[in-house]
């Protein structure tokens, strides 16, 4: 089938997570466009407050990198936008004359910073605080020039105003208001506020109106309405957003504050859409994350034809940090008429809670300087609950005063933890369940959780000691990879492929190891690591492995080593075992033995022996030694046993020759039985293959060491090709998120068998693990072989000294 | 004082010793693992660790530390000690690099 063309204008948060989840619901239905005004991807404009203040790249808010839209086949256009819509001919115009048709089209054209109309409104120096370039405006600023004005004491103006601070430069905040954020706070909350922000060393200008910006070319002052100035050499106007809506005035779209929709994101034109700040729902135009993804999932179910419930507005609610102070508000707040307030007022510990009933049921709630009851309050909020049963003083009582009870505790597992996200309390712990999360990182990568604001990160941590129990520890969140560093396994790893990290001293450098040369953990570690990420490129330390793995051979505790000659499948041949014999001869090797792999060990083998015992047997490495494919055990099969179905040994034969010698995070073993009976033990193998009447089935995860487990039927499958298919989509999962060390069976606890099953059923995700095996498969040459052909190593890794 | 006779053995050119690997060096019944750091000083300490015998010489090196390759320890090259939460230590050897050549000082009652 075709796919059909989606074009989505804007690629901000509401946008771009609309298209997020459409591809949830199906990646084969649309090919995608998106169009953005900025040329960066999408960004979480929340915290460009953290930008401003200096500590934080514009990458570190970056939601979706350039990969994610490459990864999901989305062509994106940056830096351009879109002047046209043609609902007649279904085609986008941009400003580069570009024409895009599209079978279904998306604006999320997000709002404007409104700008006063007053006289100066242009100065130089004047900037709004909307996008990453105003940002970058005020960064400059800060370094040229000491007093900021901003005007508009919302949230927006205080977190610029905080941002500024921070750069050092005198603020002033202008308020046209009594008291700041009325929006979102009632005045007892919103003067609270103000004397912290005083401590912190804003001012506050506040029922001032502007009436004028002054200066030559550049700002010098502020005027207001009652004749009164204010110095200034930076104005930031934060007074408010408007809808963004000119592209849609022209083109036939109902416009009223913002492009109307229905309750599926509908526009009165077909075909056309509308998400986020750009559209106005049943009169309102939202401009918090929380709706904005709400809608999102509406509008991405209905434009791929499923079912859903229509989009009914959201309960407005803000849980905020303003300068390190918590605050929170939701609902219908203010007292007065039918409404009655309860409040709590402790001076003594600075905070302050209201909520606010009409008759029983509670319509709103403000929190000042603790919001964790936030969270709680929203969803009682939202179910309309009766209070007349609770004492009602006792909802407001701080968290874990009575009773000890967490609150988390006491929620329902539909209540939502994560409002950003829509994540709620059943969600997460079906995350820790069955997708082995066990860190607040684990929930936002699993569930999106904590992802967007960050919020919520306290609750979440909070579901996870609950489940968890003591064995969740969350000063122990991560685990680093030891004691060179603070970094976990998963951070290294990004790191080295973000920064294009390329080599062991490289990596401990830039990430700042407090170890110049690393330890025995973390040194072979990264050399997998690095080698995993960048199999053709990467230059193999052998300083920095293991003794048996730099040695190609088993170190025994006397110093001598042992030597297992590959033997495909357990096959072998008189020629080979004639060499054997001759070697053994030879050198003088003192025990042979057969293995549980099914090959032959040369034991005490000296060290300076061990090039020419290689170089005479003429057989290639058996990596008994590796973090690697150590053998592939097989049942005699369908050429000689009564009941075999399938070809074990032919199949365990090109297993083992397609992946002897890979780089994997610890050892690998497989074995390959031809019925049930399961002769090569194929039940507790990493991979095991049990023939059956036309087909294989795959077993995972199977361990027979000291932790004995059960392989787990993964697939079933008709053809050998879709055998190597699937092992080679498991192995590189494996390769590519193991912690290193970390065996298959352990690995898969740990991360879910159901979240490695969908990420293998996946067909694009399959092929794209396949691929990157090969790649990593093509580099592999044989050890053995290598080195008896390089003098210098031989020299330098097998020579010993000896004087008398 | 004891009449100390002191051997000096050469074992080979500096520039032939790998950085941060080990060389073994057997003089007479002594087995001796002989390090090039990665600040280029030459060390050398008995091949063996006091807990069950590993071979030092194969150990991972990082700064003037050697990891046995057995059980992990960490041995000190410098001084010979047995870092904590271990115990011990190993005997060291003197050294001496004259005209690129490496020389083992040896002591013999």
């Amino acid at each position: 089938m075709e796919k059909k063309k989606l074009i989505l204008v804007g690629n901000g948060m509401a946008g771009v997570r609309a298209v997020e989840e459409i591809l949830k619901v199906s990646k084969d239905l649309y090919e995608i466009t998106i169009f953005g005004s900025e040329p960066h991807p999408n960004y979480n404009r929340i915290l460009l407050s953290k930008v401003l203040q200096g500590d934080t790249e514009v990458k570190d808010i970056t939601l979706n990198t350039f990969e994610w839209y490459e990864e999901n086949n989305i062509q994106l256009y940056t830096a351009e936008m879109v002047v046209k819509i043609d609902s007649i001919r279904k085609v986008v115009i941009t400003d580069l004359g570009r024409m895009e048709p599209y079978d279904e089209l998306i604006l999320a054209t997000g709002s404007l910073p409104f700008i006063l109309p007053i006289p100066g409104a242009n100065k130089e120096g004047v900037t709004a605080f909307r996008d990453i370039k105003d940002t970058e405006v005020m960064l400059e600023a800060s370094k040229k020039y000491k007093k900021a004005a901003v005007i508009g004491g919302g949230l927006l103006g205080l977190e610029a105003a905080r941002g500024l601070l921070n750069l050092g430069m005198d603020v002033a905040v202008v308020h046209l208001g009594p008291y700041l954020m009325e929006r979102q706070l009632d005045p007892m909350a919103g003067k609270l506020l103000q004397t912290e922000l005083e401590k912190q060393g804003m001012t506050f200008l506040l029922e001032k109106q502007t009436q004028e910006i002054f200066g030559n070319d550049r700002v010098e002052g502020i005027r207001f309405n009652d004749g009164t100035e204010l110095e200034a050499d930076l104005v930031v106007m934060a007074v408010g957003i408007k809808p963004n809506t000119e592209l849609a005035k022209g083109c036939g779209l109902t416009v009223n504050r913002g492009v109307v929709v229905n309750d599926y994101l509908q526009t009165n034109i077909p075909h056309v859409y509308a998400v986020g700040e750009c559209a106005e729902h049943n009169g309102i135009p939202y401009g918090l994350v929380a709706p904005l993804y709400e809608q999102g999932k509406v509008l991405a179910k209905h434009i791929c034809g499923v079912d859903t419930n229509p989009y009914k507005g959201s309960i407005l609610y803000t849980q905020l940090k303003v300068s390190g102070v918590e605050v929170f508000s939701a609902g219908d707040f203010m007292e007065g008429e039918d409404k009655k307030a309860i409040k709590v007022f402790d001076d003594q510990d600075n905070y302050y809670k209201k909520i606010v009933l009409r008759g029983n049921q509670i319509v709103g709630a403000v929190l000042f300087g603790d919001s964790s009851d936030g969270n709680r309050l929203v969803s009682m909020i939202q179910k309309e609950a009766d209070i007349s049963d609770t004492m009602k003083v006792s909802i407001l009582q701080p968290q874990g005063q009575e009773a000890g009870a967490s609150l988390v505790a006491s929620m329902s597992n539909d209540e939502i933890i994560c409002g950003c996200n829509g994540v709620s309390k059943g969600t997460i712990i079906q995350a820790i369940q069955n997708q082995g999360c066990s860190s607040v990182d684990d929930i936002k990568a699993c569930t999106s959780a904590s992802r967007s604001c960050g919020g919520c990160k306290p609750l979440v941590a909070e579901v996870l000691q609950l489940s968890l129990g003591d064995s969740f520890d969350g000063q122990l969140q991560k685990e680093a990879i030891c004691g060179c560093t603070t970094l976990s396994r998963d951070e290294v790893v990004e790191e080295i492929k973000a920064k294009g990290l390329t080599h062991i001293k490289e990596v401990m450098f830039v990430l700042g190891w407090n170890n110049d040369e690393g330890c025995s953990k973390c040194r072979p570690a990264l050399n997998y690591y690095l080698g995993m990420v960048n199999p053709t490129e990467y230059e193999d330390e052998k300083e920095s492995r293991f003794v048996n793995e730099r040695m190609h051979a088993n170190i025994q505790k006397d110093g001598t080593y042992s030597v297992v000659p590959r033997m495909y499948g357990g096959v072998t041949n008189s020629q080979d075992l004639r060499r054997i014999a001759d070697v053994v001869d030879k050198y003088e090797i003192p025990l042979v033995k057969l293995t549980g792999g099914q090959r032959i060990d040369l034991l005490g083998v000296k060290k300076e022996d061990l090039p020419k015992v290689w170089e005479d047997l003429d057989m290639p490495s058996g990596f008994a030694y590796g973090k690697s494919l150590r053998t592939v055990k097989t049942c005699v099969g369908e050429q000689f046993c009564r009941f075999g179905t399938q070809d074990s040994m032919g199949l365990g034969i090109v297993l083992e020759k397609k992946y002897e010698g890979l780089q994997t995070p610890h050892k690998v073993k497989m074995a390959v039985s031809a019925c049930p009976r399961s002769c090569a033990e194929s039940g507790f193998k990493d991979i095991g293959y049990i023939g059956i009447d036309g087909g294989w089935e795959i077993y995972v995860g199977g361990n027979g060491g000291t932790h004995v487990r059960s392989g787990v039927l993964l697939y079933k499958v008709k053809t050998e090709e879709e055998v190597i298919e699937i092992t080679s989509a498991y192995l590189q999962y494996y390769r590519e998120t193991a912690n290193y060390l970390e065996r298959t069976s352990a690995w898969i606890e740990r991360v879910g068998f159901d979240h490695v099953r969908s990420i293998l059923d996946d067909q694009l995700h399959r092929k794209e693990l396949n691929n990157r095996m090969d790649k990593a498969l093509s580099v592999i040459k044989d050890p053995w072989k290598a080195i008896t052909e390089d003098e210098k190593v031989k020299k330098e890794l097998f020579e010993t000294v000896v004087m008398s | 004082m004891i009449n100390k006779k002191v051997s000096k053995v050469a074992i080979g050119s500096v520039r032939e010793l790998p950085e941060r690997l080990g060389k073994t060096v057997f003089v007479g019944d002594k087995e001796v693992a002989v390090f090039k750091l990665s600040n280029g000083s030459v060390r050398a300490i008995e091949n063996r660790c006091p807990h069950k015998g590993g071979v030092l010489s194969e150990g991972i090196v990082s700064g003037e530390f050697v990891f046995c390759p057995m059980h992990d320890w960490k041995i000190c090259i410098e001084d010979g000690n047995v870092q904590a939460p271990d115990r011990g230590c190993v005997k060291t050897y003197q050294t001496l690099v004259e005209d690129e050549e490496v020389y083992l000082l040896i002591d013999e009652l």
